[in-house]
């Protein structure tokens, strides 16, 4: 069972990246404003080495610039959850946590 | 501060891969030691939360803008080892998925923000923790360490350019602590919210720090 401050906390996730992420200030971060600053951010330009499929956390395909944002969010998030959730597991050896409080019950 | 493809040299970069890979391999073998079954969803939860919130970059002054790193977030609710490894997944999802820092660059980003943040951070907060053990040290704590932090990891990250031969350090240095300084508090802020909201009622979320 997950305490109910963790459900809360994963809720405000997805309402941060559906609600808040399309009003994310579009001004450039601090590298960013560093690199241009100091005449080297063009040092980056054209140097992805692969090819995102939804590069800057713009949905492919979404012509609503907010509603393209929001749906990379909650892609994002979802797939973070999934994968950190995975990565977890797979660290304790493969013991999901309901198997293992099923267990618990077996043997208590 | 996600480095992209291109700022770095391969020296740098290479040996960013080296220290941040050894860092991690190490972390993996500590968090399979640390982390407790039931905290399994919670370490998806805070990675999921960490992206979502870093997606938010809110204005800071001149024209400049930060968002949350979560390292020290991360740390104070799951410890280090397991703040590593939620940042090092998070960094590797935004690399790979949304074009967010660059590949070559990955290993730089996970030293900075996945090594340097979280370890940097927990080692100041468990220092103020020890010394002002109640409820309002461990918060006063997360939120020095917190603007540590950013402000280490920003530090670092001027290093590696300067080594990389982008800027003189005497340069990029000043100019990354500076602004960082600044989105060091919003990164107090928020760290320091959600690290009280989560322990309002029970203290049992916050990591415990006798087991570093």
């Amino acid at each position: 069972m997950m305490r109910k401050e963790v459900w809360i906390l994963l809720i405000i996730a997805v309402l941060v990246a559906l609600f808040l992420s399309p009003f994310a200030s579009p001004f450039p971060d601090g590298l960013e404003r560093v690199a241009e600053d100091k005449g080297f951010l063009e040092q980056a330009e054209g140097k992805e080495v692969i090819h995102s499929p939804i590069p800057d956390y713009v949905f492919p395909g979404i012509t609503n610039e907010g509603v393209a944002t929001a749906v990379a969010g909650i892609v994002g998030t979802l797939i973070t959850l999934a994968v950190a959730y995975g990565i977890a597991v797979l660290i304790k050896g493969g013991v999901a946590p309901k198997q293992e409080a099923r267990k618990g019950q077996e043997t208590g | 501060m996600h480095i992209p493809d291109g700022l770095l040299d391969a020296k740098t970069w290479g040996t960013a891969w080296v220290l941040g890979g050894a860092a991690l391999a190490y972390g993996v073998t500590k968090t399979k030691e640390r982390l407790q079954e039931r905290q399994i969803p919670f370490m998806g939860v805070m990675a999921a939360f960490i992206f979502a919130a870093q997606m938010v970059n809110f204005p800071i002054a001149g024209g400049t803008s930060g968002h949350l790193l979560g390292g020290v977030l991360a740390a104070v609710l799951l410890g280090p080892w397991t703040a590593s490894i939620i940042m090092a997944t998070i960094l590797a999802l935004q690399a790979f998925i949304f074009l967010d820092g660059g590949i070559t660059a990955l290993g730089a980003n996970i030293l900075n923000m996945a090594v340097i943040a979280p370890f940097a951070g927990y080692w100041i907060y468990q220092l103020i923790q020890r010394l002002w053990n109640n409820r309002t040290g461990t918060l006063v704590a997360t939120f020095i360490a917190a603007w540590f932090s950013v402000v280490l990891a920003a530090g670092a990250c001027a290093f590696e350019l300067a080594f990389s031969g982008m800027a003189p350090l005497r340069l990029v240095l000043p100019a990354m602590l500076g602004w960082h300084l600044l989105i060091g508090i919003g990164e107090a802020v928020i760290t320091t919210v959600v690290v009280g909201y989560l322990t309002r009622v029970r203290s049992d979320l916050v990591y415990e720090t006798a087991k570093v």
